[in-house]
């Protein structure tokens, strides 16, 4: 036997053992010849006992189905158990052709799906490299310091710096306390106001202090929060978050406000 | 702007496919931006499947195009692949492709087995392929190919087996109707031939003298592959 160069495939099962044989026959599996297929396949177990390949059980309820197939075949016509046509999976021989069938289609199938894993393998998807300068910007200012706000308080106050030959002279109508509730009416109505908003119907330069003092007094007391949104925007004004807004300003923060006035007023000015 | 040309930006800069809902998402972003235009918002209400028409058009503007890339569906998700003839190339320009070991042909054959019938137990699909599956399937569950997905209402409740996502992604696939022969094989009812099926025309009715020439001749076949495999 050694002496032999046999090439022995390996079956998946006893189905795919009885494909294999039907493909060697090349005949259609519904018009396959059981009887001889059984004994095909009994000698094909015969040869795996040879090789001392290990039968697996499947294969001998295959062989035992088969005999059982052929057996039935012997008998003389007029003694064959009739399958009445509504008893559906009775015949044997059906019942094996149908599996066939089956498994056939799914071996078919397998190799279609073994095509396509070939085929994706060959196949790479666009990975476009992570756009980077969306992350890269710098955070936003979340605060805006006091010197960010001097800072844009003097460059509202250039405006007025012109009128300074024809000036007018009128009584300071307004008041620390009365820009503070001007601040906060506005931002009840809406979200947020730009510094430049603020200082958007000043008439003079003792308006816009007032209302730059209203604004620090404001921030003190942690009412109102700056910021830039993003770097070198305007400062943003809006109500700090999870503060109970206080309807009218209190008193003695008016009263400090007032006081520290002029020394602020003439910090800006110099 | 045609529709389709925006989604062509989109998918060209996506990091990973998108989905039509995906893309849905950032339609409605895009239109609550503050700079956006009528255009922007016009299309924040982009119907889905308004958008897999335009990706369909736009996959067959591609394939007309004749291009090195195309636009494929893989489970449900647009993105940009290359032909596969430029495999070549690009395995040296990736490197060795980060994909496991191909499957194995039990392992094919039950995953297309399930991936046609399910959800299925474990004894639906040792009846079909006619032997246990049980290494097969430890194979697919490891390999994320196949997954749990329910119990069978049956004595015992064994478990249901479903193939996942990554399934179709490993085969490019668009979804399970886009399985070769989907239809065929899903809910296969093989017909019963109208003649009652006999195993040899005329065996059954043949006298038994027939019959014993009928074995000489399965015995001369027999010895058949025992003669080739002499040569």
């Amino acid at each position: 036997m050694s002496e032999y160069n046999v090439k022995f495939e390996v079956f998946e099962g006893p189905l795919d053992l009885l494909l294999y044989l039907i493909k060697k026959e090349e005949v259609d599996i519904y018009e396959v010849n059981l009887t001889k297929l059984a004994t095909q396949f009994i000698a094909h177990i015969e040869l795996m006992r040879e090789f001392d390949l290990e039968i697996a059980g499947e294969f001998l309820v295959m062989a035992s189905t088969l005999m059982y197939i052929k057996s039935r075949e012997l008998l003389p016509v007029d003694q064959q158990v009739q399958v009445e046509p509504e008893e559906d999976g009775e015949d044997p021989r059906w019942e094996l052709i149908r599996q066939l069938v089956e498994y056939k289609k799914f071996k078919d199938a397998a190799a279609q799906l073994q095509t396509l894993e070939a085929r994706q393998e060959g196949v790479f998807p666009r990975l476009p490299a992570k756009l980077e300068f969306a992350s890269d910007t710098p955070a936003a200012k979340p605060e805006v310091s006091i010197f960010d706000l001097l800072n844009a308080v003097n460059s509202v106050l250039k405006r007025f710096e012109k009128r300074d030959s024809t000036r007018e002279i009128f009584e300071d109508k307004w008041t620390v306390s009365e820009k503070i509730e001007y601040i906060i009416r506005t931002l009840t109505t809406r979200e947020n106001i730009r510094f430049s908003e603020l200082f958007e119907d000043a008439m003079s330069r003792s308006e816009v202090v007032c209302t730059f003092l209203a604004l620090l007094e404001l921030i003190r007391l942690k009412q109102l929060v700056c910021a830039q949104p993003e770097a070198f925007a305007e400062i943003e004004i809006r109500r700090a978050t999870g503060v109970t807004p206080i309807a009218s300003p209190p008193v003695p923060a008016t009263d400090v406000a007032a006081a520290t006035a002029p020394a602020t007023a003439e910090g800006i000015k110099s | 702007m045609e529709l389709k040309f925006i989604l062509e930006s989109l998918l060209f800069s996506a990091q990973k496919p998108l989905s039509p809902a995906e893309v849905c998402e950032i339609f409605t972003r895009a239109a609550e931006q503050d700079d956006a235009d009528a255009t922007v918002k016009s299309l924040k209400k982009v119907k889905e499947t308004e958008l897999t028409t335009a990706l369909e058009q736009l996959a067959q503007d591609h394939e007309a195009a004749a291009r090195s890339y195309r636009l494929v569906c893989v489970a449900g998700s647009w993105q940009f692949v290359t032909q596969p003839e430029f495999a070549p190339w690009l395995k040296a320009l990736v490197g060795v492709k980060a994909r496991p070991s191909r499957l194995s042909q039990p392992a094919l054959e039950t995953l297309a087995i399930i991936s046609y019938r399910q959800p299925m137990t474990r004894a639906e699909i040792e009846q079909i392929r006619g032997v246990s599956v049980d290494g097969t399937m430890q194979t697919l569950l490891e390999r994320g190919l196949v997954e749990s997905v329910g119990r069978a209402e049956v004595v015992g409740r064994p478990t249901l087996y479903g193939t996942t996502t990554l399934f179709l992604e490993y085969f490019g696939l668009r979804g399970l109707a886009d399985l070769p022969a989907a239809d065929e094989l899903r809910r296969l009812i093989i017909e019963k031939p109208a003649a009652p099926l006999t195993a040899d025309p005329g065996l059954a009715t043949t006298p038994p003298e027939q019959l014993k020439q009928d074995e000489a001749t399965a015995a001369s076949s027999e010895s058949a592959p025992a003669e080739e495999a002499t040569k």
